[in-house]
């Protein structure tokens, strides 16, 4: 195998892996405090079509930004239902996944017409890092890479202290586990699920706008194409931390990368295999751990806040 | 306010320290509290006394901000506050100390007690303060240990440790020594003086008379929600108490007495009938730990057999072998075909709450029932057991969740004892139920036992155990043996292998 | 009882407020607003062939799997797994309609259901067996076992399954032989229709009056209460409902195969699966309610395609609708102050572990709560 196969298919794995690393850790926080959001996949198209939108006036970093900021819209329509009024987690976010889904299709038509003209907007690029990004395999895949893959492995250390070091990290990890201790403890159980859901919806509207702004370049109905289950599958993998959720990312990355270095080999293996991959090892792995241990306590219960 | 001369310990602040005016709560047509008065002084024990359901922890949760009064008034030092939350409780000095621990399992001590801080995290630091406030209190615990690992005890010392480290002024205590062994309560008591000469208040929950009046400077006592008598301890005897509790003296709560009545095993040389052994019978729990221990025991039919343990002494494991609901790891086990059980955890493991009381009766034996349902039969037979056993309800097609927890334990003893089953076995039968409840429950355990059924009564209330029980036996350390039916005996060979 | 008729006062509000709500973004989106809803209306009920053509036959595959999520969720199982389960199904299916001789007729036809069965069931199986064994939460793989279902229906339609032609990712068609007959001429109304409407009742009946459908209701109700005081073998009633509610879901799929498109292809299902969960949902978990929930949403389905060639309204719309449609529902269970739905999806789990109690139970501050009724 010559080199340049090797490195594109590492700058490959990493691009891939880097909206799946936004929405896992932002989920990562979410089941950390004890809700799982299965909306994720709503706030990552949302994202996409945030992204998409705010670029093509205001530039790519606003699209960015607004991106975040429509996840973070859609995951407070999750926080409304799911923990203000308590209801049944995975059915809300079934619902908001829903509503993602079918509102960006609808106001792509409307905005920019019913061809779904093919709307390409201003893109993120690479930024290197000089000298670094020269390094044989390994340079362009961890030193040439667009804004929003540094903004993601940034996030990972922070999210790490926050979770581990900070009072608010261990108010948070408490809730997942035992919302009444924590009530108990004077700690507002549902105002910390509510924060750590809209960091979810944030996190998650990145991995959208990461998508549209720094790979594809435009939108395309149901794109997020289920990116928002890969980032659950990957937080379980990841033994719902952080650090873990940044391998599993990688490891998911990879997999989809596989059918690039592949078609640059020229092999005809077909790709559903190595995108069906990683979830098997995700399964193999959370049977051979028995999972359920390390999930947080009171991850999806009803009511958890107890009012 | 001028203390009676006869209080044994002056406690001489002239504005309370916490003061609840009036307290009025409804939980939708019940009243919880009507019009409850609490004052609570620097430096005094002050024990807040009632049966079951009469209000003392709808009233301490308002104090401690876990629930809203609908009318009333909560001064602390005097100033008139609203406390919309724990967290503001506490800013007040007030901690708590609840019946169902708040303490996250999967945390460590530290962990814990810094939780809900508002200082920055450093869990040396915290380790560090819950060591200097171990080495005051006389309260010891490993910092950096698992708090689910702790029995039920030291975790109760992580509670009160966590309301130390917050400066905690005012400590209510709900039932803390329902789950300690004698010789625990005699040390969380001797501590609550201790606080409490220190300047500090603590309010004890408790049914337990005498327990309390050994540290108590005053008493309140609630019956359905009102305050019925606040007086010194010195001023009060157990028996003026237990006349207040229960409502003009028309119940002796002094247990022991119910021994006149028990029944008297069939003495006419003839052998008693054995339908349940037990021989040489080990279980272990799922890490390998024996938690029962070559246990040997024959119970006849027509006899109730009191078992007597502290917390997590084998009885849980005993008494599901005895119900068929575990198999042992080893030994033998003889069981009549039909056994009632009813176990101390109503809503986990004896009821379903969603489902109407028709289909709660046909839970038994659901098992293996073949074919259709015959819900018509079983709607005759449910509304049987509801006449029988007096369940109060406006059908048999109600939900079980609309039932109090009296009329459920009614049902539940009633579907168990109507096919007549050759033995019964009961796991703290009337736990969270009140006086009439707990009278009717008794009956219809003597009247089972009366009709040829072999009991097998475990209470975690002694002297429920001695009442009832026509012999005793006690669990410790995994191990049953019998002791006599003398009260300071049996309460000797509980502590004796206790964990 | 009580049920259906909430479940028949959900329909009405799921009905009016989805209307309601897709008039407003109708409106919002600057679209004709009685035009477009016209043009629903006639995509879905216009007339006896649009109505058996296009609501009917849209709502069979969410019928199907909507009664395989309430089967497991009345078990206390989360299977979110119906899409990959109703997939599995169809693949199996195809593989076996497309592999018979046509001179096998109906029975081949029957053959290829009952392949459907078996792959729906086996793929739940799975599911069921790494909760059951491994404590593996069912929320988490059956969620990864829908995109690996997905990917190998992907696969088996570029590889072993993949037309003669090798054209497109799609099958052979499977021979007008083994099909499911048509039960009214002229319309695409099939009989897999009929079954989904008779699966709904017979398990209708199945959990309200058998016994082992009523151990599987208390099973999900309170898995500790069913096997302690009832002396019900939880592990082996939850796995059967899994593999049952796999079951169902796979016959949906073995349905829409050759009744509905007659080939495989990747993109088979729409999102039956997903949609199943509000279809269960909206019929608080009754079956025969579903068959009602199941035409709302079918109807919304075929109305959208219509609305969409009429009015040019993109159909995404609906799916704003649909899950406009489950968050109302739970909002008005909020205002409602009631638990209805949310009650009876139970979360119970699998059964705990063994081990000793907590030293105390949520029944004493409960009972601290209501033993003054008692008394009055």
């Amino acid at each position: 195998m010559t080199a340049a196969p090797l490195a594109d298919f590492l700058e490959a794995s990493i691009r891939s892996a880097t909206p799946l690393l936004f929405a896992a850790l932002g989920e990562t926080v979410a089941e950390r405090s004890g809700v799982i959001n299965v909306g994720l996949e709503g706030a990552i198209i949302v994202g996409c079509l945030a992204g998409l939108a705010t670029s093509t006036t205001l530039g790519p970093e606003a699209g960015l930004l607004a991106a975040g900021l429509a996840g973070v819209a859609i995951a407070a329509i999750f926080a409304i239902v799911a923990i203000g009024m308590a209801a049944d987690q995975i059915i809300t976010g079934t619902a908001i996944t829903m509503l993602g889904l079918g509102l960006t299709g609808t106001l792509y038509r409307v905005l920019y017409g019913d061809s779904g003209a093919a709307l390409s907007a201003p893109t993120l690029e690479p930024l290197g890092v000089p000298a670094l990004e020269q390094i044989p395999v390994l340079g362009r895949a961890l030193f040439r890479q667009p804004l929003p893959t540094y903004l993601a492995l940034a996030l990972v250390p922070a999210v790490w202290w926050w979770l581990y070091r900070t009072q608010s990290g261990l108010s948070l990890r408490a809730t997942g586990e035992n919302p009444a201790a924590a009530l108990a403890s004077g700690i507002a159980p549902r105002r910390i699920q509510t924060v750590a859901v809209l960091f979810g919806g944030l996190c998650g509207g990145l991995a959208g706008g990461t998508l549209v702004l720094a790979q594809v370049g435009t939108f395309a109905e149901g794109m997020s194409a289920g990116r928002g289950f890969v980032a659950i599958a990957i937080v379980a993998l990841g033994r719902w931390n952080p650090v873990g959720a940044m391998m599993a990312a990688l490891l998911f990355g990879m997999a989809s990368a596989l059918q690039f270095l592949f078609q640059a080999l020229s092999l005809d293996v077909p790709y559903q295999i190595f995108l069906a991959l990683p979830y098997l090892l995700t399964l193999v792995a959370l049977a051979l751990t028995r999972g359920r241990y390390a999930a947080p306590a009171a991850l999806g219960s009803r009511n958890g806040a107890a009012r | 306010m001028v203390l009676p001369p006869g209080a044994d310990r002056a406690v001489t602040t002239a504005v309370p320290r916490l003061a609840l005016e009036s307290i009025t709560r409804h939980y939708g047509p019940v009243v919880a509290l009507d019009e409850a008065s609490l004052t609570l002084r620097a430096g005094e024990v002050h024990a807040l006394l009632g049966e079951n359901g009469a209000g003392k922890s709808t009233l301490m949760k308002i104090a401690f901000g876990l629930e809203q009064p609908d009318r009333g008034t909560i001064r602390i030092d005097g100033t008139s506050v609203t406390l919309r939350s724990p967290r503001s409780a506490m800013q007040h000095g007030i901690g708590m100390v609840q019946q169902h621990f708040a303490l996250v399992d999967a945390m460590t001590v530290a962990e814990n007690v810094a939780l809900g801080s508002t200082a920055r995290l450093d869990l040396d630091e915290v380790a560090t303060q819950i060591r200097a406030i171990s080495a005051a209190s006389g309260l010891v615990i490993d910092p950096d240990a698992l708090v689910r690992d702790l029995p039920v005890g030291a975790q109760q010392r992580v509670e009160i440790i966590k309301a130390l480290s917050r400066e905690t002024s005012i400590l209510i205590l709900d039932e803390p020594t329902a789950v300690l062994a004698p010789q625990e309560v005699a040390e969380l008591l001797a501590w609550t003086r201790r606080f409490a000469d220190g300047g500090g208040t603590v309010v004890l929950i408790a049914h337990k008379l005498h327990e309390v009046l050994r540290v108590a400077n005053r008493v309140t006592v609630l019956r359905r929600g009102r305050v019925v008598l606040t007086a010194p301890a010195a001023e009060v005897t157990a028996r003026s108490l237990a006349d207040a509790m229960l409502g003009g003296g028309q119940h002796t709560p002094d247990t022991t007495a119910r021994r006149d009545v028990t029944h008297t095993l069939p003495g006419d040389g003839r052998q008693p009938r054995p339908v349940l052994e037990l021989r040489n019978v080990t279980v272990r729990d799922a890490a390998g730990v024996e938690r029962l221990r070559a246990a040997s025991i024959t119970i006849a039919a027509g006899e109730v057999v009191g078992i007597a343990a502290v917390e997590g002494a084998g009885q849980h494991e005993l008494l599901r072998v005895m119900s068929g609901r575990l198999h042992p790891s080893s030994g033998e086990v003889h069981l009549p075909p039909a056994i009632g059980f009813v176990p101390e955890d109503r809503h986990r493991e004896a009821v379903v709450l969603d489902a109407t009381l028709i289909e709660n009766v046909a839970l038994r034996g659901a098992g293996t029932r073949r074919g259709l349902m015959a819900w018509t039969s079983l709607r005759t037979d449910t509304e049987a057991v509801m006449a029988t056993r007096d369940v109060r309800a406006e059908t048999a097609a109600v939900m079980m969740r609309t039932l109090s927890g009296g009329n459920q334990q009614k049902l539940v003893l009633g579907r168990e004892l109507a096919s007549s089953p050759q033995a019964l076995v009961v796991e703290n039968p009337t736990r969270g139920l009140d006086i009439l409840a707990t009278e009717d429950v008794h009956t219809a355990l003597r009247a089972a036992r009366d009709a040829g059924t072999a009991v097998v009564v475990y209470s975690s209330d002694l002297d429920e155990v001695l009442a009832l029980a026509d012999r005793v036996l006690v669990v410790t350390g995994g191990q049953l043996r019998a002791v006599g039916h003398d009260r300071e005996a049996v309460g000797r060979a509980m502590l004796a292998g206790g964990s | 009882m009580r049920n259906v008729i909430r479940a028949a006062g959900d329909l009405t509000l799921a009905g009016v407020s989805s209307i309601g709500m897709l008039a407003l973004l109708l409106w919002l989106s600057g679209y004709p607003v009685g035009d477009s809803l016209s043009a629903l209306w006639r995509g879905a009920f216009g007339s006896w062939s649009v109505l058996a053509s296009g609501t009917l036959v849209r709502a069979t595959p969410m019928l199907f799997a909507g009664l395989a999520v309430a089967l497991a969720f009345r078990a206390g199982i989360l299977n979110i797994g119906a899409e990959g389960q109703l997939l599995t199904g169809a693949s199996a299916a195809a593989a076996v309609a497309i592999t018979l001789p046509a001179s096998m007729g109906l029975a081949g036809a029957a053959l290829a259901l009952c392949a459907g069965v078996l792959a729906g069931g086996l793929w739940a199986a799975v599911a069921a067996v790494l909760r059951q064994r491994f404590g593996v939460l069912e929320v988490i793989s059956t969620i990864m076992l829908n995109v690996i279902a997905l990917n190998v229906t992907g696969l088996l339609v570029r590889g072993p399954l993949q037309e003669a032609t090798r054209t497109f990712p799609q099958s052979d068609m499977v021979d007008a032989a083994l099909r499911l007959p048509r039960l009214v001429a002229g319309t695409r109304l099939h009989a897999g229709v009929a079954l989904a409407i008779g699966s709904a009742l017979a398990l209708a009946w199945f959990l309200r009056a058998t016994a082992p459908g009523f151990r599987l209701r208390m099973t999900g109700a309170n898995p500790r209460a069913a096997a302690s005081a009832g002396g019900i073998d939880v592990s082996r009633v939850s796995l059967l409902a899994f593999i049952a509610s796999g079951a169902l879901a796979g016959l949906g799929g073995a349905v829409e195969v050759t009744g509905v498109t007659y080939a495989l292809y990747e993109n088979l299902s729409p999102g039956y699966g997903y949609t199943a969960i509000a279809v269960a949902l909206l019929a608080r978990l009754n079956p025969s309610a579903a068959i009602g929930s199941a035409l709302v949403f079918g109807a919304l389905e075929a109305g959208a395609s219509a609305m969409q060639r009429d009015a040019q309204v993109p159909a995404g719309m609906v799916g704003v609708v649909e899950a406009c449609v489950i968050l109302v529902l739970v909002a008005s269970e909020w205002v409602g102050g009631k638990a209805g739905w949310g009650r009876s999806l139970n979360r119970g789990g699998p059964p705990q572990q063994f081990g000793p109690a907590a030293p105390h139970d949520d029944a004493a501050s409960a009972a601290d709560r209501s033993t003054s009724e008692a008394r009055a």
